[in-house]
């Protein structure tokens, strides 16, 4: 299973060069670039964790990428992507968001399917990896 | 209309019938205000007419004009609800002219797109002392445009709702377009999407059919999209089309998708434009995106010198609110000359405008943060035109390759792979700064040695082309050329 949230979850996975690449076109048009990571992809999930502060002043993609790797040595294990976000009026919200990093496994989710009356069903879909942690505990 | 014998001199207020350039609809010195409504008109007038006074004549019988005097005008402040034509611009090699009209802003009801229209189209089109008519373009003045909600949630929401960012979405419209029992019909659903598309569409006339009654659909598409959000992680809609006979039907079925969990729905410009206005307003009380079907629009845009262009429309659509609505591919089987194709869109997706001839766009407009509304491209479009589509159309659009999902010779799933792995590595050169319109082909190919998908789509539809002269293309280049 894979996860393909993100503008670039199609094309193989990214190298440095390629994030670089991508890096310098969001500072190019001036957007600030930011770093979140999750252990839970739900579809849903609109707050990952923060990797610091949105980098405002940056305009070096060499300082972004140095922190890329270093998210990605204190998390290897989960999901990171790169954020590009533009403060122009009327835009105000992101505009470009790819990984850059995914657990070695996986885990996908279950999809529960409750029954009701007039052959409706409920869905909901769970991250499995979140389940098997909540277990752990 | 006044006939030559009736027009000698006479006294504004003598019973009978005076022109109506002389009974103040035509004012050259007029000067629009901030506030006014701004139309400009092709016309072709009879040859016994003059332009002059059937411009007028325009203006007269869209606003307080009978074909008589009356003189109950003399009740009333008249020269304010006059509408005045200010303007008559011949187009260079025609027997066309371009009236340009000012409309007072009380001359019109507070966030009514039917009585806008009513105003503005309901009365002219089929005047005997002209030979044609087509409303070009109009400036909707933020005082008037300030009265309407416009999209229920816009392109900003829609993909903070979505969590897609930095792409084209991608749709298709389920094929065949009619027979499919409601198993099958989810069957492509959920093929289509967890193949790599965002969305699946109903067409304009999946309703509710002997073959698949609506209930029966949307519950098959709800469990396709649920499957496929769940093999994907990705947030994903079919556009139920909730299009029905009567409001109270609407009402039902979209509330039935919404209780579903449907992100979205859909409906028929040919509901109307008071249905749409409750629909937008519905999709907006309901948190449910809103995408409109131009369904029969070419009756009344696609030629040149009757009816109403189509970039009237996506502003009168962009008050009564949609989020989506189908605005043109360009390079698909239906008619879009370029530059009109990008005046329809910068005129759903910009906040202000400047005038345009090139782009056929005849006046400047200001939005006042009226929410944007996605374009969607349909109509003939394949992966292997992925780099013309991103340069005629930009990032914020929906691409919806029907056939060219559907029709994939290893499947439904592998022609949506096909679709995204283009479009995500054409965004990829794009922003590498690759001269992507020309190297196109090379990076479509590239991206192809690896994605067998993509692979087999190009092979079977690169060289398809609809090649056709466009019925309608802006007079710009003629007129800025002599």
């Amino acid at each position: 299973m894979r996860v393909t949230q993100g503008t670039f979850s199609y094309l193989p996975d990214f190298g440095d060069d390629e994030i670089a690449g991508q890096i310098r076109y969001c500072m190019a048009n001036g957007w600030a670039v930011s770093i979140e990571h999750t252990d839970d992809p739900h579809p849903r999930n609109s707050y990952w964790e923060m990797w610091g502060l949105p980098m405002f002043d940056v305009i070096d993609p060499e300082i972004a990428m140095t922190e890329v790797r270093t998210c990605r040595r204190a998390f290897p294990n989960r999901y990171i992507k790169v954020i590009g976000y533009d403060r122009k009026k009327g835009r105000q919200t992101t505009m470009l968001s790819f990984m850059v990093n995914r657990p070695k496994e996986e885990a996908g989710f279950e999809l529960e399917r409750t029954e009701g009356p007039d052959r409706q069903v409920r869905y909901t879909i769970r991250s499995r990896r979140m389940a098997a942690a909540a277990q752990e505990f | 209309m006044a006939t030559s014998s009736t027009s000698a001199k006479k006294s504004r207020w003598a019973a009978g019938v005076t022109p109506y350039a002389e009974m103040g609809y035509y004012n050259p010195d007029y000067e629009p205000k901030a506030t006014d409504i701004l139309c400009a008109f092709r016309l072709v007038p009879q040859e016994t007419v003059e332009p002059i006074e059937a411009a007028a004549a325009v203006a007269g019988e869209s606003s307080t004009a009978t074909w008589t005097v009356v003189w109950t005008d003399r009740l009333t402040p008249h020269e304010n609800y006059q509408a005045k034509c200010y303007r008559v611009d011949p187009v260079p090699g025609s027997n066309q002219y371009i009236a340009y009209i000012a409309y007072d802003l009380d001359l019109f009801e507070e966030g009514s797109v039917a009585n806008l229209t009513s105003s503005i189209i309901g009365n002219v089109f089929g005047f005997k002392a002209l030979k044609s008519l087509r409303l070009e373009d109009m400036r909707i003045p933020p005082h008037y445009s300030k009265t309407f909600q416009g999209a229920p949630h816009g392109i900003v929401m829609e993909r903070e709702y979505l969590n897609k960012f930095g792409r084209p979405l991608l749709g298709a419209t389920v094929k065949p377009k009619l027979g499919l029992s409601a198993k099958n019909y989810g069957r492509v659903v959920y093929e289509a999407l967890r193949g790599g598309l965002d969305f699946t569409k109903d067409d304009e006339n999946i309703n509710s059919q002997p073959f698949m009654r609506w209930r029966d659909r949307y519950l098959f598409c709800m469990e396709a999209v649920n499957r496929a959000m769940a093999a994907s992680g990705e947030v994903k809609g079919h556009y139920l089309n909730v299009t029905a006979g009567t409001m109270e039907d609407m009402y039902e079925r979209a509330d039935f998708a919404k209780q579903l969990g449907s992100v979205i729905v859909m409906v028929d410009l040919t509901i109307g434009y008071t249905a749409i206005q409750s629909m937008s307003h519905w999709a907006r009380r309901n948190g449910v995106i809103l995408h409109l079907h131009r369904a029969g629009h070419g009756t009344y845009t696609r030629q040149k010198t009757h009816g109403v262009n189509f970039r009237v429309i996506a502003k009168w659509m962009r008050l009564a609110g949609v989020d989506h609505i189908h605005a043109g591919t360009v390079v698909g089987k239906l008619e879009g000359d370029p530059n009109a194709v990008r005046g329809y869109y910068n005129t759903l997706r910009e906040n202000t405008l400047e005038a345009d001839p090139s782009q056929g766009l005849y006046f400047e407009q200001d939005w006042a943060s009226l929410p944007a509304v996605m374009p969607v491209a349909s109509g003939g479009i394949h992966a292997g035109q992925m780099h013309q589509l991103l340069h005629y159309l930009g990032e914020d659009v929906v691409l919806q390759f029907g056939g060219g999902t559907i029709g994939h010779p290893d499947g439904i799933a592998q022609g949506a792979t096909a679709n995204r792995v283009a479009v995500e590595t054409m965004i990829q050169a794009r922003n590498d700064g690759r001269d992507y319109l020309n190297e196109g082909p090379e990076i479509l190919d590239a991206a192809a040695r690896w994605s067998p998908e993509l692979r087999k789509a190009l092979d079977v539809w690169r060289d398809v082309t609809f090649n056709f002269e466009s019925t309608d293309v802006p007079d710009a280049v003629a007129t800025l050329t002599v």
